[in-house]
């Protein structure tokens, strides 16, 4: 059975041809029968391998399906790898993308171009568990660019509004940057180590290379400009939020659930390259931590209900790259679990409401849908606490061992705590802001009549709150995979510290509740202050980072493409063409074909040879 | 003999076809593709002898003017295969783009069609240089009538910029070849023009330079690099969609072909040490053309500047001169030979349909023409390197391998990666994204590619997958002919290396 581990990518790939080469002419029903059910029979297949592997005990499997090119010594196939860590991956991807693919079924139903939805859905999905199953770093690559032109197409979907298109265009090429980074890391991997296979670079790297040596710094630092890319971190993390113009379920799967995460099972999977590169690591801790910090600061600012969910997830899988940094790997892919379940969620619930009150996003125009919305209600208030770390939800217990893992972590990592333990401070207000304005309160805008939904779209949600609240109690089987680094001892921790870990984002929820739930504290007088206001203005525009790069590049750019677009270097053939005419011209008026003219010519000529020979 | 057949079956067909006019002026075009579709299957046909010890499948030689050692040697490799395939494949394909848009003299069309193919052809196999620079010459001779008679607005002034460029830096390598012969006339003792001959012989460092740069500047005017580029965007926006997809899929490759079987080989050491400026040139051609191009708003133009941006990456992998680095280059070549191709013959669609390549006259354009803006999609997702497909293997192969010969430049060139995305994604938002409102173009004739079409972009899109998917069986063809150039070269780099 393990065998037919390539089944897992085959399946969403035939629908996604089928959906193709259909192009449209099937009826809705089949459409959603092919879309979802691929991904669900890839899930079945996925579980069954999972039970068969675990039962197995052993620690990895690779299945070569064929050799995909071989020059020189440079040979990468088409090989899947099954550890600990590409079973989770495979579950989380398959399990909440069929979720997220029913739902959309519903979510979706009116939409004319419904096929084409479903064959870009289907086609991320394979190229998602590519990225994971690869057994070398070329497979991977293909799935990583897979998904970000999947990501590209379903952002731009509704591509009439050319405000999508630009947000498409802009996700593709912010993560291109990093993705090339990735690749100029692969020349220089294959360069150094001669091989592209993950398990051979990594045990060559740690034979061949000292721990901080510059080749292991530089592999390290290229590979992490890939993994900030598509994980939307600093400084490439100015994509994410404009990629909400695509349908809600794609900000799901896409931007909450799977994608945005690869950079985490990048650095996840490469965790030894980092290991013997600890400046990188511990940069890699630095910028999740400023991650999860500046994007909690713009989470509180905006008034669009998908944004802050996508400020939410860059500052939660600001929260991975800190478990990286502080060598936390498996709390890094636990965390990368809970944080699929409880967003998925949450992005999908928001689904519902945006439906149900005539895709509206502004929060500020909705309010008091508590009752009118019960299932968006139920889901975005269990969402909020698992994403809050209520304790026993899922989010408690992996954000909990991220943090307890900073704070045993010598030098930098008290203060590498403090700053997460005031993200998930944040984290607490923020949501809860959400929660209030949208749940409670009285409605400023649209009313809805009912909510929508439907089995297609109920039954996902109730299994993700289900998920999202007992999802910590999952054991995640990674330790083979980490075992080689990770020390294994219990938290030493006073229950004080711990206590106050816990009690925070509680504090934040409790301010949440009394600014815009109890009224107690005013945001209008708050927000007379003028500080406030800056603050207001400046995290609301994300810290002025587009605003920075339009300048720094953006406009350069285009400014020069428009100075040159006749080609400066044509302009000289077009000089050679000019003098040629113009010297043309200038001896055709000496022809003018009297005598006398010619005559003096001739006699000035002489005159001058004449000259130029006696004074040589 | 094999090789006479494939050559003069298009060279009779040509004259067939342009006298067949008189009789029915429907038949030019029937017996052209008879005329390729029977080449393709005799280059098929080859596929399945094995080489002989030398590595040549196929070869005639044959005493031409024996006095100056002038023979009619032709011979076919791995390398020459894949090209020839390419040839014939897209010679099929231009007949069939050419179909309905060639009215007018026909019979000429066709006529300076297959020549420009069996000229191509005989490029691809020639080993006597001197047969060499004939075909070298027979291929450009009918192109420049295909763009000057049944070109677009500004045909003359495209016809005879590409005649001039071509012919000038023709020139120079004649000069060189006569050199070569020269060289061996007064070292071994009689003139010959022989590739095996030539291979042998010893210059001064001096000399040597200028005559491999009489090839270089020859042959990177075809493919086109900078500073040498500009005349290619002038005659592909001038050029019937036939005449691009050639230029574009074949021609170009002349240029990479002759760079890989000559330039290098014949002047290892010049090679060796002209490698960094040869690079220099190739990663200047990705940045500044995928730049120039990102700013037209002539599409054809623009698909232009992009293939002298994508033949950047084959100058860099073939001066890189290692495995990876050469399969790279060749993948890239064939790759591009069929993306660049069927974008030619998509912009040409759209100035069939609607008379402008202006793309801010475009736009929105998915809702009328779903199926031809799914084919666009596919080929500029391709021309952007996205793995699964030839673009991508051919280019991360060149880059990987001109990694391990010059770092700085291979990084710098591999932002090239991130500008293709820029403007093949650009092209997509002006053309067929957006509203689709008025606009002051004529769109009653704005019609969804039809059945014919659909075959052969269909055939274009199976090729790219094949090749990004297993290439393998393209890399099989290759790989023993580079290593072997390779090999001939090593020696000789390592004694310089050693001074």
């Amino acid at each position: 059975m393990l065998d037919l581990i390539w089944l897992l990518p085959t399946y969403p790939l035939l629908g996604f041809l089928a959906l193709v080469l259909t192009s449209g002419r099937l009826p809705k029903k089949i459409v959603g029968i092919i879309g979802a059910g691929s991904v669900g029979l890839s899930f079945l297949t996925a579980a069954i391998i999972a039970t068969q592997f675990l039962a197995g005990g052993e620690d990895y499997f690779v299945k070569e399906v064929w050799a995909w090119m071989a020059v020189g010594s440079f040979t990468p196939g088409f090989s899947f790898y099954l550890d600990g860590l590409s079973l989770v991956m495979m579950l989380v991807i398959t399990g909440v993308g069929f979720l997220i693919h029913l739902y959309a079924t519903g979510y979706m139903a009116d939409d004319p171009s419904f096929s084409r939805f479903f064959s870009y859905m289907n086609l991320f999905v394979a190229a998602m568990l590519m990225l994971v199953l690869g057994d070398n770093l070329v497979l991977l690559y293909l799935g990583w660019e897979g998904v970000g032109l999947c990501s590209y197409l379903l952002i731009g979907f509704w591509y009439t509004n050319p405000a999508n298109g630009y947000a498409a265009r802009k996700a593709f090429i912010v993560t291109r940057v990093g993705d090339t980074s990735m690749a100029i890391g692969l020349f220089l991997l294959f360069a150094q180590l001669g091989t592209l296979n993950i398990q051979d670079v990594l045990h060559a790297a740690e034979a061949e290379w000292a721990v901080g040596s510059g080749l292991a710094i530089a592999a390290a630092l290229l590979l992490l400009g890939g993994a900030v890319g598509k994980s939307a971190q600093l400084p490439l993390q100015t994509w994410l939020p404009d990629a909400m113009a695509g349908p809600t379920p794609i900000s799901a799967l896409i931007h909450a659930a799977t994608m945005v995460t690869a950079g985490v099972y990048l650095i996840a999977r490469t965790h030894i390259l980092f290991e013997i590169a600890p400046s990188v690591q511990l940069l890699v801790a630095w910028i999740g931590l400023i991650t999860v910090l500046m994007a909690g600061f713009i989470a509180l600012t905006q008034s669009d209900i998908k944004r802050i969910l996508a400020f939410s997830t860059m500052s939660q899988i600001g929260y991975m790259f800190l478990a990286l940094g502080v060598g936390a790997w498996s709390a890094a892919i636990f965390h990368l679990m809970t944080h699929a379940f409880f967003k998925a969620l949450l992005f999908l619930a928001s689904g519902t409401v945006i439906l149900s009150v005539h895709h509206e996003q502004n929060i500020f125009k909705m309010g008091g849908l508590r009752k009118k919305l019960p299932v968006s209600f139920a889901s975005f208030l269990i969402g909020s606490l698992a994403l809050t770390a209520f304790p026993f939800t899922s989010g408690y217990f992996s954000k909990d061992e991220i943090l307890l893992a900073a704070l045993e972590m010598d030098g930098p990592g008290t203060i590498l705590w403090v700053g997460g333990v005031l993200g998930a401070f944040l984290t607490g207000i923020y949501t809860f802001r959400l929660f209030f304005i949208v749940f409670f309160g009285e409605n400023k805008g649209h009313v809805p009549e009912n909510e929508v939904g439907g089995i297609h779209m109920n039954g996902p949600l109730f299994l993700l709150m289900i998920l999202s609240l007992v999802g910590g109690f999952i054991a995640i089987p990674v330790e083979s995979v980490f075992s080689h680094g990770e020390v294994h001892e219990e938290h030493h921790v006073s229950t004080l510290i711990h206590g106050f870990m816990i009690a925070v984002p509680l504090i934040g929820i409790v301010i949440s509740y009394l600014f815009f739930y109890a009224k107690i504290f005013s945001i209008e007088k708050l927000m007379s202050i003028p500080i406030s206001q800056t603050l207001h203005r400046f995290w609301f525009s994300g810290w002025g980072m587009d605003w920075l790069y339009d300048r720094l590049i953006v406009f350069p750019f285009l400014w020069l493409s428009k100075i040159n677009k006749a080609d400066l270097i044509d302009s000289f053939y077009a000089f050679i063409v000019k003098f040629a005419r113009a010297s043309n011209a200038m001896i055709v008026r000496t022809q003018t074909g009297y005598i006398r003219w010619y005559a003096l010519s001739i006699a000035a000529g002489l005159v001058v040879l004449i000259s130029i020979g006696v004074l040589l | 003999m094999i090789l006479v057949w494939l050559i003069s079956i298009l060279f009779v067909g040509g004259i067939i076809a342009w006298l067949s006019e008189r009789i029915n002026p429907a038949y030019p075009r029937i017996i052209a593709l008879i005329t390729v579709v029977l080449d393709l299957l005799l280059m098929l046909s080859v596929l399945g002898s094995e080489p002989n010890a030398g590595g040549w499948i196929a070869s005639v030689n044959a005493e031409w003017v024996p006095r100056f050692g002038i023979s009619f040697y032709l011979a076919l490799d791995g390398l020459s295969v894949l090209l020839i395939l390419l040839t014939g494949f897209l010679g099929v394909i231009a007949i069939g783009s050419a179909w309905d848009e060639i009215k007018e003299r026909a019979g000429f069309f066709y006529f300076n069609l297959l020549w420009t193919l069996a000229g191509v052809l005989g490029v691809f196999t020639a080993l006597d240089l001197f047969l060499f620079f004939f075909f070298w010459e027979v291929m450009l001779i009918p192109m420049y009538f295909i763009i000057a008679i049944w070109g677009h607005e500004n045909k003359n002034y495209a016809a005879m910029k590409f005649f001039i460029f071509t012919q000038v830096t023709g020139m120079l390598m004649l000069v060189s070849i006569l050199m070569l012969a020269y060289f061996h006339l007064v070292q071994i003792g009689n003139l010959s023009f022989d590739y095996h001959d030539l291979l042998r012989i010893e210059m001064g460092n001096q000399i040597e330079m200028w005559v491999m740069l009489g090839f270089f500047v020859a042959f990177t005017t075809k493919l086109p690099s900078v500073p040498f580029h500009s005349w290619l965007p002038d005659a592909h926006s001038q050029a019937p969609t036939a005449g691009s997809v050639i230029l574009a899929g074949i021609l170009l490759k002349t240029g990479a072909y002759g760079l890989i079987r000559f330039a290098v080989p014949l002047f290892p050491e010049a090679s060796l040490s002209f490698a960094p400026i040869a690079m220099t040139l190739a990663a200047i051609s990705i940045l500044y053309c995928a730049k120039v191009a990102f700013a037209q708003t002539d599409i054809k133009r623009l698909i232009a500047y992009t293939s002298v941006s994508h033949m950047g990456f084959v100058t860099l992998g073939i001066y890189a001169w290692n495995e990876q680095a050469l399969q790279g280059a060749v993948m890239t070549m064939l790759a591009h030979g069929l993306s660049a191709a069927a974008l030619f013959m998509l912009a040409g669609g759209l100035q069939h349909r609607i008379h402008t390549r202006e793309m801010p006259d475009m736009g929105g354009f998915w809702v009328k023409v779903p199926r031809m803006a799914v084919v666009a999609l596919f080929f500029s997702v391709a021309a952007l390197g996205m793995p699964g497909l030839g673009n991508f293997v051919g280019e991360f192969l060149a880059l990987l391998g001109a990694f391990q010969a010059n770092i700085p430049i291979t990084v710098i060139s591999a932002f090239g990666l991130i500008l293709a995305s820029v403007y093949s994604l650009w092209v997509i938002q002006m053309i067929f994204h957006g509203e689709y409102t008025d606009k002051k173009i004529d769109d009653s004739h704005l019609t969804d590619l039809n059945g014919r079409e659909m075959f052969y972009f269909g055939a274009m899109m199976l090729g790219l997958v094949w090749m990004g998917m297993y290439p393998q069986s393209f890399l099989n063809l290759s790989q023993p002919v580079l290593v072997e150039l390779l090999n001939n070269t090593q020696s000789i780099f390592a004694a310089v290396v050693q001074n």
